[in-house]
C-alpha cells in the first residue's frame, strides 16, 4: 500500500512502487483528466503539480510521491490563478482537440503562481515541454497574458 | 464527391438533391449517456425533432452531430447552422455525438458511408443541418399557432422564444418541444437569407471549451468499464515479419497481467491497469521469422523512385504540346523535390475499446470511419454491421490517422476481445512508440519538374512527373483511382491553376513497397503545393519576375486563388520592404498560394535565417476563402494551427527506416513544434456568400513553401527537400 495525498485527500493505492504516477492517478484513482502522451517527459501532457512543482507524472514513480501533495486538473479551480488560467482558456477559445490541454493549463498555473507578468520569454522558459499537435500556441500565450492581466486587476480590486 | 446545391434549398429540394435521405426521427436517446462525448446533458424529457435534433422540457437543444470532434470545432460549428435556422438560444445548445447508421447519418459527399474527413464536416451539412433546423422552427410555430389559435405566419421565433405580438403571447421552446414534435414535417419550409444569419458569421464560443479545460472531457483513453482489460501489444519490428513463437512466462509473471494471447498483428498482453501491461508487453520473449520482410531503408526507397522519375509514368493531366514547348524554348528550368513519410503522431496515441455483448459488439472510439469500422468488426466477429454499435467519443488529434482505410488498431481491439473469447471489454492501448512505428504513414514522394521559358519570356511549358504510393488502391476508395492514377497522389498538381498553354503532369504509383500509407492532414497537396509553389518561385526568380504578379498574371481564370493571394500579399505588406534582421542575419519574405477541399488559402511567410542556418518563422500572413465562414474564430483557429502543424514538418517531420525498422518511436527522434518556434500568425478572411468549403486542412499545404519561398529568397537556394537541413543553408 502506498498513501497519497491527491487534490487534498488521502488516498491508499495498491499498485506496484516502479508505478508512475500518471498511471496510478488515470488507472487507479481514476482522475483521468491527467493525460499520457509519450511516457518519457517529452511532451507534458501528463503535467501536474506536486508540492506546487509542476512535474511529468509520466516519469514520476508514485514511490517517490508518497505523502507529497498532489494536484491535478481536477483541482485546478480551487486556486485563483486556476479559475483565471480556465476563464482566459474558455474566453479565447484556446482548445483543439483538448488532449494536451490539462498540462499546458497546469504548466500555466504554475508559471503564474510564481511570476504574476510573465513576460514572452518567461512563457517560452515555462512552456515549452508541453507540446501541441493542434499547434495552439498563439492562443496558449495570449491567454495566459490575459489571466495575468485578470490576476493583476483582482488584486486592485 | 460534388458538393451538391443546396443552397437556401425548400425541404422537398432537400430530400431529392442529398438521395433521399431522409431527417429520420430518433426520439429515444440510444446510448448510454456517461459513455458518450456530449455537452451538457440535460435530465428533463426530452422530444425527437429529427435525426439531428431534440429539444428538452427544460429549453436545452441537443444537436445530433454525424461527425467527429477531433479538435476541428465540428461540435460547435455543425450546432451554429442548426441553431441559425432554428431561432436557438445559443446558450441553451448542446451536441452530442450522433451513432454509427450511415442511413441516417452519412457524408452526404461520400454517398452511402459514415464519416468524416476531407474537411467535409460543415461544407456536406450546411444545407442538411439548415434543413433540420427550420423545419424544427416551422414545427415549433404550427404547434404554437394551434395552441394560441392564431396564424402561423403571425408568429415570429427569436433565441429560442416563439412569440405571437398582437395578442402578447410567449413560449418558449421547451413549453412547446412535446406538442411541436407530434407536428408534421412540412414539406415546403423557406430557409433565412444569408442577410438576417444571426450565429453564422459571428462568433460562437466553442462548445467543447468547458470541458476541455477542467479533465472531464472523456476521450477514448479516459473510458473505464466494469471488468476491462487493458491491453498493450507487441508488434512486428519489421513490415511483413511472422512470428514463429513466443515466450510469456516472465511476462505473466509481471504483477496485474491476467493474459496472453496472439493475434494477428502481435502478442497482446492483457492487464488490470496500463502499466501492469506494458510491463507485461516488454517482459515477452518473441522471436520472428524475418526471411520475407522488408529490410528496405527509405534512402534506398527514394533512390528506387528517382530512377524511376527518369521514365515516363501514366499521364494524369495534359494541356497542349509540352514536348513541343521544351523543344522550342529558350530556356528550361528544372527541379527536384524530395518528401518524407510522416506520422500522423495526434497527442492522443490510437487506443480503441471493444465489448462483445449479446447484440453484437459495442466500440468506445475516437471514431471517424464509421462505416468501414462497422464492416471491418463485424468481419472480425462474423456479425453483420449493424450489430456493431459504436460509441463516438473525443479523439485527441487524428489529421487523417483515425479514417483508417483497413480499420488497423480498431480490428486489432476486437482480435483481442476476439481472442479472449469476449470475457472481458478490452481498451487496446498503443504506447507513443506503437503509434509511431504503426505505419500508415503520408507517402514518401519524389517530385521532377520542368518549366519551359520561350523566346518571348513566357512560360510555355511544364511537365511534373510525381513517383509515389496510393493511398487508394486496394481501399474502399478505390474508386477515385481512375485509369491507373489515383487521384490523391496528384491533386494540386494535376489541376495546377496557373495558365500555362502546355502542361503534362504524370505518375509512377510503386507497387512493391510494403510502408502502409495513409491521408495526412491536405493528403496530395501536402507535397502538391510544396513542389508546384516553390518550382514557380524557380521560375518567377529565372524570368526575373515578382513571384506575386507572376502568379496574378497566370491566375484570370480563378479569381479566388487571385483575391487571396491579393489580401495576403496586401495584410503582408508585400510592396514595402522587408525589415533588416540583427546583424548576421539574413531575412526573406515567400508566397504560396493553393487550393485544396474546395476552399482557397494564401500565406506569406516572413523568416529570418542565423548564420548557422537555423531557420526561425517570424510572421505568417494568411488569406482565406472557404465560402461562408460559419464560425469565422474557428476558422482562425484552424488556420493557425494548422501553420503550426505544417512548420512541424517542414522543420523537423521526417519518418526514417533504416533496413526496414523505423527509427523514431517518440518525440525526441520526431519532434513536434513547440511553443518557442511558433510563428505570429495573422488570418484575413474573405467575405463570402459561397456555401461553406473546409477549413480543418486547407491551411496546412501553403505553409512550407512559403516558408521555403522566403528561404529562397533570403539565401537563392530553394530547399529541394523536406524537412528543411539546416546545414545547407548556412551564411
Ligand atoms: S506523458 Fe509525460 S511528458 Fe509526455
Ligand atoms: S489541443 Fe490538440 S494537442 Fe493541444
Amino acid at each position: 500500500m502506498i498513501s497519497l495525498k491527491v487534490n487534498g485527500k488521502s488516498r491508499q493505492i495498491d499498485v506496484a512502487p516502479d508505478t508512475p504516477l500518471l498511471w496510478a492517478l488515470r488507472d487507479t484513482l481514476q482522475l483521468t483528466g491527467t493525460k499520457y502522451g509519450c511516457g518519457q517527459a517529452l511532451c507534458g501532457a501528463c503535467t501536474v503539480h506536486v508540492d506546487g512543482v509542476p512535474t511529468r507524472a509520466c516519469v514520476t514513480p508514485v514511490s517517490a510521491v508518497a505523502g507529497r501533495s498532489i494536484s491535478t486538473i481536477e483541482a485546478v479551480d480551487a486556486g485563483k490563478v486556476g479559475r483565471a488560467v480556465q476563464e482566459a482558456w474558455r474566453r479565447l477559445d484556446v482548445v483543439q482537440c483538448g488532449y494536451c490541454q490539462s498540462g499546458q493549463i497546469m504548466s500555466a498555473v504554475a508559471l503564474l503562481t510564481t511570476n504574476r507578468k510573465p513576460s514572452d520569454a518567461d512563457i517560452d522558459n515555462a512552456m515549452s515541454g508541453n507540446l501541441c499537435r493542434c499547434a495552439t500556441y498563439q492562443r496558449i500565450r495570449a491567454a495566459i497574458h490575459e489571466a495575468a492581466r485578470n490576476l493583476a486587476k483582482e488584486k486592485q480590486a | 464527391m460534388n458538393a451538391p446545391a443546396i443552397e437556401n434549398l425548400s425541404r422537398r429540394g432537400f430530400l431529392q438533391g442529398v438521395g433521399g435521405l431522409t431527417l429520420g426521427f430518433c426520439i429515444s436517446a440510444p446510448f448510454a449517456p456517461a459513455a458518450l462525448a456530449r455537452i451538457g446533458v440535460s435530465p428533463a424529457p426530452t422530444f425527437g425533432f429529427n435525426a439531428f435534433l431534440r429539444i428538452a422540457s427544460d429549453d436545452s437543444v441537443t444537436v445530433i452531430s454525424k461527425h467527429l470532434e477531433m479538435g476541428q470545432g465540428t461540435y460547435t460549428g455543425l450546432a451554429t447552422i442548426l441553431a441559425e435556422e432554428l431561432d436557438a438560444d445559443w446558450k441553451t445548445v448542446r451536441v452530442e455525438g450522433a451513432p454509427a447508421d450511415a442511413s441516417r447519418y452519412n457524408n452526404l459527399f461520400w454517398g452511402p458511408a459514415q464519416g468524416t474527413g476531407g474537411s467535409t464536416a460543415i461544407a456536406n451539412s450546411w444545407g442538411q443541418l439548415r434543413a433540420a433546423g427550420a423545419t424544427a422552427r416551422a414545427m415549433l410555430v404550427a404547434a404554437a399557432a394551434k395552441r394560441w389559435q392564431v396564424p402561423g405566419a403571425e408568429i415570429t421565433v427569436r433565441e429560442g422564444v416563439v412569440s405571437h405580438a398582437a395578442s402578447k403571447r410567449k413560449a418558449r421552446f421547451g413549453e412547446l418541444a412535446e406538442a411541436a414534435a407530434q407536428e408534421k414535417l412540412l414539406i415546403d419550409v423557406a430557409l433565412k437569407k444569408p442577410a438576417d444569419f444571426r450565429l453564422v458569421g459571428r462568433h460562437a464560443r466553442r462548445l467543447d471549451s468547458a470541458d476541455k479545460v477542467n479533465g472531464k472531457a472523456l476521450f477514448t483513453q479516459d473510458v473505464q468499464l466494469p471488468g476491462m482489460l487493458v491491453a498493450v501489444v507487441a508488434h512486428a519490428p519489421r513490415y511483413g515479419a511472422v512470428l514463429r513463437g513466443f515466450d510469456a512466462a516472465a511476462a505473466k509473471r509481471v504483477k496485474g497481467v491476467v493474459e496472453v494471447v496472439q493475434i494477428p498483428s502481435g502478442v497482446a498482453v492483457l492487464a488490470a491497469d496500463t502499466w501492469s501491461a506494458k510491463k507485461g508487453r516488454d517482459a515477452l520473449k518473441l522471436d520472428w521469422d524475418e526471411a520475407r520482410a522488408f529490410k528496405l531503408g527509405t534512402d534506398e526507397i527514394l533512390a528506387k523512385y528517382k530512377e524511376l522519375a527518369k521514365t515516363p509514368g501514366l499521364v494524369a493531366h495534359t494541356a497542349g504540346d509540352a514536348d513541343a514547348a521544351f523543344a522550342k524554348a529558350a530556356k528550361v528550368i528544372r527541379a527536384g523535390f524530395d518528401f518524407p513519410y510522416l506520422a500522423h503522431a495526434a497527442m492522443e496515441p490510437m487506443n480503441c475499446v471493444v465489448k462483445r455483448t449479446a447484440e453484437g459488439c459495442e466500440v468506445w472510439n475516437g471514431e471517424q470511419l464509421h462505416t468501414g469500422d462497422q464492416y471491418a468488426l463485424a468481419g472480425v466477429f462474423g456479425i453483420k454491421a449493424e450489430q456493431v454499435k459504436i460509441n463516438m467519443l473525443y479523439a485527441g488529434g487524428s489529421f487523417g490517422r483515425r479514417a483508417n482505410t483497413k480499420s488497423d488498431y480498431v480490428v486489432e481491439a476486437a482480435n483481442i476481445v476476439k481472442a479472449i473469447d469476449g470475457r472481458a471489454p478490452v481498451k487496446l492501448v498503443w504506447l507513443r512508440e506503437d503509434d509511431m512505428r504503426g505505419g500508415y504513414y503520408r507517402p514518401l514522394f519524389h517530385h521532377a519538374l520542368e518549366a519551359a521559358i520561350d523566346a518571348e519570356g513566357r512560360l510555355a511549358g511544364w511537365r511534373h512527373r510525381l513517383v509515389g504510393q496510393s493511398i487508394l488502391k486496394g481501399s474502399p476508395f478505390e474508386g477515385m483511382v481512375k485509369n491507373g492514377i489515383d487521384a490523391v497522389s496528384v491533386e494540386g498538381a494535376a489541376n495546377l491553376p496557373y495558365a500555362i498553354p502546355n502542361m503534362r503532369v504524370d505518375l509512377h504509383t510503386p507497387e512493391d513497397i510494403p510502408v502502409p500509407v495513409l491521408w495526412w492532414r491536405s493528403v496530395g497537396s501536402s507535397h502538391t503545393a510544396y513542389s508546384t509553389e516553390v518550382f514557380l518561385d524557380q521560375v518567377a526568380k529565372a524570368m526575373g519576375k515578382d513571384p506575386v504578379a507572376l502568379r496574378l498574371d497566370l491566375l484570370g481564370k480563378h479569381p479566388r486563388h487571385a483575391a487571396v493571394l491579393r489580401l495576403a500579399a496586401e495584410k503582408a505588406g508585400w510592396d514595402k520592404p522587408l525589415a533588416a534582421g540583427k546583424p548576421g542575419t539574413r531575412r526573406g519574405r515567400g508566397v504560396a498560394v493553393h487550393e485544396s477541399f474546395r476552399s482557397c488559402v494564401a500565406q506569406v511567410a516572413e523568416v529570418t535565417l542565423a548564420a548557422d542556418g537555423t531557420i526561425k518563422v517570424d510572421r505568417v500572413v494568411c488569406a482565406v476563402d472557404c465560402g461562408i465562414a460559419v464560425n469565422p474564430d474557428n476558422v482562425r483557429s484552424q488556420v493557425e494551427g494548422a501553420v503550426g502543424f505544417a512548420l512541424s514538418a517542414a522543420l523537423y517531420g521526417e519518418i526514417a527506416l533504416k533496413d526496414g525498422v523505423v527509427t523514431a518511436g517518440n518525440f525526441d527522434a520526431y519532434p513536434i513544434l513547440r511553443i518557442n518556434e511558433m510563428p505570429r500568425v495573422e488570418v484575413h478572411i474573405l467575405p463570402s456568400q459561397a456555401n461553406p468549403t473546409g477549413i480543418g486542412e486547407p491551411g496546412v499545404p501553403p505553409l512550407a513553401p512559403a516558408v521555403a519561398n522566403a528561404i529562397g529568397a533570403a539565401t537563392g537556394r530553394f530547399p529541394g527537400r523536406l524537412p528543411f537541413r539546416s546545414e545547407e543553408l548556412k551564411a
